[in-house]
């Protein structure tokens, strides 16, 4: 058995091991944090910047004497932000509601009502799921021209409603709801429908709480089909916007308006984020896919 | 009985329908696209059939730059990202205070519009006439010399690139690992710990096997994002990928069907697919590799 | 190894902040456990007995008070020197190892002078799997064992480095009835074979009562009582000691003390010839009862359970606390069941009196 010196010695050593640690901890979390944060900070700063005071910085300065909303009336009347965010939000709306429904009824479908052929069904759905969107997307693309939907807001969101993934994920939820509330209710005389909105629906809440949100960061984020299906400028949607101030828009060298409108498109979501972090963050962690 | 199975298909017909005409023809469509032979959009009429379109493909300089450019952000990206999450998942499960905070400002990118983000990055790393830049600032005051990181060297490049990509994908997987790494029984470690088993040691042999399914889940979720990588890419160089040498497969099957180079539908069919089967090879791979791998 | 607690004592702070202050887990723990013995900690749930055992292992450190292994103070040690074994409620052991791998992991911890080669490792772990008997399971992973071979391969993992003490919390909750009984025995064994000054925590008197050298009784983070089990059975120190030990558990009534008598009711059922005037309640155990029709005690008949050995008679009291009481008798004794009342008389060392408010034991003589 070791001395009681020795022991002391041991004692300390813990205890210096331990601070150095976290001190080593706290200062790898921070500059992860800063890199995280520098972007945000670099974006809000240079959007109240005005142009001139930018472009007369040789080397960029971290901070501004004096601030200027200029900007972001610029970036409102040089090119039609305000239309762009009010297709975002009617594309993010109707596509995300009309998924809820979709979505809903199905789930409740293979997960209640025993039906001929229902296990084929799901089976097929599993498959589905590993089919990238870069498939399917060529002849969609095809499809709606075709249908002479490009540069509508049909040709924008009847793609991009069903996730079979949501599905999927949704039918597990109520598969696990004892069966016998189901027995119960139809002992009572209660219809399918009203048993779906008033037992099924409230008791999984959670689930469809984080494919919500989940549909409506990919809708507000989405660019690559609305660059295919659009180029009338009015059925932009914030990205395409982004992209088009950024080839053309404002001139390519008024970058503090750029970044004023850069400001005004993330906005929403982060102070979405700010308001539901916890929620938002068991959602993708239940259910996320991105990266 | 009869009744039942007509209310089930009811219930599911709008996702049928939707599936249907958005998926599964659309999955059959893309394989006719591909061995449609001269294909022309205008006309909708082709020559023949056969394995022209890959053969055109697997030939074009375009796409074989885009091949390279996208397995190499996946081989630099995909293992560097899920490094990096792993050590911040660990620091943040160690720490009590300011944990919250911490974890909130690392998830930050998940929610922010890659385009937008992107276009920040492009201003922080641009070397343009009148300015060098905000990184450049920084790689001078070190000693270095500016670089134009966006329109200059492919190296340069290729690195805003790689430092985008994991910038954006690591909150997702830093989330996926602190809730994996808070999901071990506490006693596990506990019991390591009252056996003098070194930091180390636990690492290794405990808290790694442990976490391994989302290890694996999270390389095979890495692997398919970084291969389908376009929207990064597009805001950090712009929308004429093939111009700047930075293309992708996705952004060169986009390229195909439409814009200034598009209405080679069958060109891009047979890019998408030959991307699928990349991606399916890769994941068996994977799976393969998992079985032998992980303990569960 | 003796281990001491001194004045050993954990406050966490209140989680409910309006409250405020601290919650005190662990209160002034005074106790001196002799080298070689097996200790149970025995209290329900929330009582402290489990926080004691991680200060002795050292996972949490104390707010105050000591902690000497021997005559070397632990207090301040970090786990991993304080050479103890521990096995957890749920054994906690590594799911992706097997046996084998899980046995020798305390040992490749080893470093410097101490590293083992590899075929001593073996050995020893060999050695303490067949301690307990599992040395025919080495290769197997711990999900293929059942609860109770998962159990012994905790315990061979927790002594194959010699540890100075051992740590069992909640050894046998996980284990389904027979396997209880079957491995309390083997914990006895196992103890005595290496002779390990052995501490584990349980929440079943009857557990800690039929295999501990000593019990403590825990309540509240405070300790009520330390002892040979049967002492503390037979000579509690509170009512609350009384009730917690013995099944069935000892029967209470309001009752008091009068001129030297104790009284439940208008009977007088013991004497008392100290004690001073005052309410209390009496605690008699089921087999301080003796079917008697000139005892004191009357009380309505409810039904007779005959249980081979014993019969129990459970009948009612209006002094009672409890709805019924239960006694128990040798089966000799013939008890009519049809009659609606039976009178006891009570065996004066198998009745305890305790003071109404303070609930502390009153001596009677």
């Amino acid at each position: 058995m070791e001395s009681q010196k020795e022991l002391t010695i041991i004692e300390k050593q813990a205890k210096r091991r331990k601070a150095i640690q976290n001190t080593f901890v706290y200062l790898l979390l921070t500059i992860w944090g800063l890199m995280v944060l520098f972007p945000f900070y670099w974006m809000v700063l240079t959007s109240v910047k005005s142009y001139s005071a930018y472009s007369s910085e040789h080397i960029p300065k971290f901070y501004t004497t004096n601030p200027t909303m200029q900007n972001y009336a610029d970036a409102f009347t040089a090119v039609n932000l305000g239309r762009y965010l009010m297709n975002t939000l009617l594309f993010t709306v109707v596509t995300t509601a009309v998924m809820l429904v979709v979505t809903v009824l199905a789930a409740y479908a293979f997960s209640r009502i025993q039906f001929a052929g229902r296990e084929l069904v799901f089976m097929i759905f599993l498959a589905l799921m590993m089919i990238p969107n870069e498939l399917v997307i060529i002849t969609n693309f095809v499809t709606i021209t075709n249908w002479n939907m490009r540069n509508t807001f049909a040709g924008l969101i009847l793609p991009s409603i069903t996730s079979v993934f949501y599905i999927y994920l949704l039918r597990e939820n109520f598969a696990q709801v004892p069966a016998e509330l189901y027995y119960a209710a139809k002992v009572d005389g209660t219809s399918d429908l009203k048993y779906l909105l008033k037992v099924m629906v409230p008791i999984c809440k959670p689930t469809i709480i984080t494919i919500t949100i989940l549909k409506v960061i990919e809708c507000w984020n989405s660019y690559v089909w609305p660059r295919l299906i659009t180029d009338d400028s009015n059925y932009f949607l914030v990205s395409n916007g982004i992209q088009e101030i950024r080839e053309n828009g404002l001139g390519r060298e008024n970058i503090p308006a750029m970044m004023a409108a850069v400001v005004i498109v993330s906005l929403p979501l982060i102070l979405l984020f700010l308001l539901f972090h916890k929620k938002i963050m068991e959602g993708v962690s239940r259910g996320g896919t991105k990266g | 009985m009869e009744n039942k199975s007509l209310k089930g298909w009811l219930y599911l017909l709008p996702a049928l329908l939707f599936l249907g005409v958005f998926m599964v023809y659309p999955l059959i469509d893309v394989f006719i696209y591909s061995v449609e032979e001269g294909y022309n959009s205008a006309s909708q009429t082709f020559y023949g059939y056969g394995a022209y379109n890959f053969s055109y493909v697997l030939h074009d300089t375009y796409f074989l730059q885009a091949i390279r450019n996208t397995f190499l952000l996946v081989v630099i990206t995909v293992p560097i990202s899920t490094g990096i999450a792993l050590l911040l998942a660990i620091a943040l499960t160690s720490i009590e205070k300011f944990r919250n905070l911490y974890q909130t400002i690392f998830f930050l990118p998940y929610v922010t519009n890659t385009l937008a983000i992107g276009l920040v990055f492009m201003i922080l790393f641009k070397k343009t006439a009148y300015s060098d830049g905000m990184i450049n600032m920084l790689i001078m005051a070190v000693g270095g010399h500016a670089i134009d990181f966006i329109d200059g060297p492919y190296a340069a490049k290729m690195f805003v690139l790689c430092f985008y990509t994991i910038w954006v994908v690591l909150p997702f997987k830093i989330l996926i690992l602190t809730s994996s790494l808070a999901s071990v029984n506490q006693d596990y470690y506990n019991a390591a710990r009252v056996d003098g088993t070194s930091k180390w040691r636990i690492f290794t042999k405990i808290t790694l096997p442990m976490i391994s399914p989302s290890i694996f889940y999270l390389i095979i979720t890495g692997f398919i994002g970084a291969f389908k990588a376009y929207s990064d890419v597009v805001a950090l160089f712009g929308t004429d990928l093939n111009a700047a040498g930075m293309n992708t497969i996705v952004g060169y099957v986009y390229d195909m069907l439409y814009g200034d180079s598009g209405g080679y539908p069958s060109y891009a069919a047979a890019a998408a697919l030959i991307l699928f089967v990349i991606v399916l090879t890769i994941t068996v791979i994977n799976m393969l590799v998992r079985r032998k791998h992980v303990y569960i | 190894m003796k281990v001491v607690l001194e004045n050993l004592t954990k406050k966490y702070p209140n989680r409910n902040k309006r409250i405020g202050g601290d919650v005190t887990a662990v209160g002034d723990f005074n106790f001196e456990i002799p080298d070689g013995k097996l200790i149970g900690l025995l209290g329900p749930s929330g009582c402290g007995k489990s926080t004691t055992l991680n200060l002795i292992s050292g996972l949490i450190k104390p707010t105050s008070g000591k902690i000497w292994f021997g005559e070397t103070d632990v207090t301040n040690l970090p786990p991993e020197n304080r050479g103890v074994g521990l096995v957890f409620q749920n054994y906690a052991l590594y799911p992706h190892l097997t046996v084998r791998q899980n046995i020798t992991f305390p040992l490749e911890n080893l470093k410097g002078s101490a590293k083992l080669s590899k075929q001593v490792m073996e050995d020893k772990a060999f050695e303490a799997a067949k301690l307990v008997q599992i040395d025919h399971l080495m290769d197997r992973k711990p999900s293929e064992l059942s609860g109770g071979q998962q159990q012994r391969v905790a315990i061979a993992r927790a002594l194959v480095k010699v540890p100075r003490v051992l740590l069992l919390d909640e050894p046998l909750s996980n284990l389904d009835a027979r396997l209880r009984l079957q491995t309390r025995e083997e914990i006895r064994r196992i103890q005595q074979e290496t002779g390990v000054t052995t501490i584990f925590v349980t929440h079943d008197q009857e557990e800690a009562m039929s295999i501990s050298d000593m019990i403590v009784v825990m309540k509240d983070g405070y300790v009520q009582q330390i002892g040979k089990p049967q002492e503390v059975y037979d000579d509690p120190i509170n009512l609350f000691v009384a009730k917690f030990l013995g099944t069935p558990p000892i029967n209470v009534f309001e009752g008091e003390a009068k001129g030297g008598k104790v009284y439940i009711g208008n009977e007088a059922v013991a004497d008392c010839p100290k004690v001073e005037d005052q309410k209390l309640w009496i605690g008699i155990r089921p087999e301080g009862f003796i079917p008697d029709d000139n005892g004191p005690m009357s009380c309505k008949l409810l039904r007779v359970e005959v249980m081979g050995r014993d019969v129990s008679i459970v009948s009612e009291n209006e002094a009672a606390s409890g709805p019924t009481i239960r006694s128990i008798v040798s089966s000799d004794i013939k008890v009519d069941p049809t009659r609606s009342e039976v009178r006891f008389s009570v065996k004066p060392h198998k009745i305890h009196i305790f003071n109404r408010k303070t609930e502390q034991r009153i001596y009677i003589d």
